[in-house]
C-alpha cells in the first residue's frame, strides 16, 4: 500500500496539469517497510527525453542524486518513481515495464487537456507490474 | 587495491538483498562495479552495456566527482573513497 499525503497529492497534480501535453516526472521520497510506502514529500525532476517528450521521459540522473541526497540527510530514500500519462490511462506501458526495477513504487497520473485524471500505483515483481493500493 | 564504500540506490537494492551499502576492493571504478556483479548477480547489467560501457543515463560519482569527467570505467579508487551510482530512470506511455 502507498501512502500519499493530500498536500503532496496537490503538488503533484499541479505539477502535471502544468506541464501537459507533455510527459512529466519525479521522485517519491519517503520510508517503506513491510509493504507499507510512506511517502512524505514528491520531488519534481526534468525530463532529459526532448525528442518524444509526449510520450517518453528519461529522468535527469543529476536531480535523482540531489534528491536521493537530500533523502538521505532527512532520514528518508527514494520510494518511487512518478510520471504522467498523457491522454493516455494511468496502466504501465511495455517501455514503463522494460526499464523498471523492482523495490520501489510506479505511480502513474493520467492527464488529457481536460486536467488530471486517475493516479494508479504499480510495482514490478518477477518481471510483471502488480498494482498496489494507494491512499491519498 | 584500495577499500571503497559503494552506495546503492533503491531500485538497485533487489540485486543486493536489500543492501544500501557495500564494500568492495579495486584499483579502479571498473574493478569496483566488477566485484560488485560477481557478487550480486543482475546488478552490473542495469549498470553497464553488453560491451562493459556505462549505460547512458547511468551516472556513477566517486565523491562529488562524476567519472563521465574523469577516467570512465579507469577512474582510480582512492582508500576509502565512496561511489555513488544512479541509476537510469525511464519510461513513458504506451
Amino acid at each position: 500500500m502507498l501512502h500519499l499525503p493530500r498536500e503532496e497529492l496537490g503538488t503533484l497534480r499541479d505539477w502535471v496539469r502544468s506541464g501537459y501535453p507533455n510527459e512529466t516526472c519525479g521522485l517519491l521520497l519517503g520510508r517503506q517497510e513491510n509493504g507499507l510506502v510512506e511517502v512524505r514529500r514528491v520531488d519534481r525532476a526534468r525530463n532529459l527525453n526532448r525528442e518524444r517528450a509526449r510520450d517518453r521521459y528519461q529522468l535527469d540522473p543529476l536531480d535523482y542524486l540531489e534528491s536521493e541526497r537530500r533523502a538521505s540527510a532527512e532520514g528518508m530514500e527514494v520510494v518511487g518513481i512518478w510520471h504522467s500519462h498523457p491522454d493516455h490511462p494511468a496502466r504501465p506501458s511495455e517501455s514503463d515495464r522494460s526499464a523498471a526495477y523492482e523495490g520501489v513504487s510506479y505511480l502513474i497520473v493520467s492527464v488529457s487537456a481536460q486536467g488530471v485524471g486517475e493516479l494508479r500505483s504499480w510495482r514490478l515483481r518477477d518481471e510483471v507490474f502488480e498494482e498496489e493500493e494507494l491512499r491519498a | 587495491m584500495s577499500h571503497a564504500t559503494v552506495r546503492i540506490p533503491t531500485p538497485l537494492r533487489s540485486f543486493t538483498g536489500g543492501a544500501d551499502e557495500l564494500r568492495v576492493d579495486g584499483r579502479t571504478v571498473g574493478e569496483a562495479m566488477a566485484e560488485l556483479g560477481r557478487a550480486h548477480a543482475g546488478l552490473l547489467e542495469r549498470i553497464l552495456d553488453a560491451r562493459g560501457e556505462l549505460r547512458p543515463f547511468v551516472r556513477l560519482f566517486v565523491g562529488e566527482d562524476d567519472v563521465r569527467h574523469l577516467d570512465g570505467l579507469d577512474t582510480a579508487v582512492a582508500e576509502g573513497a565512496v561511489i555513488c551510482i544512479v541509476p537510469a530512470v525511464a519510461g513513458g506511455r504506451p
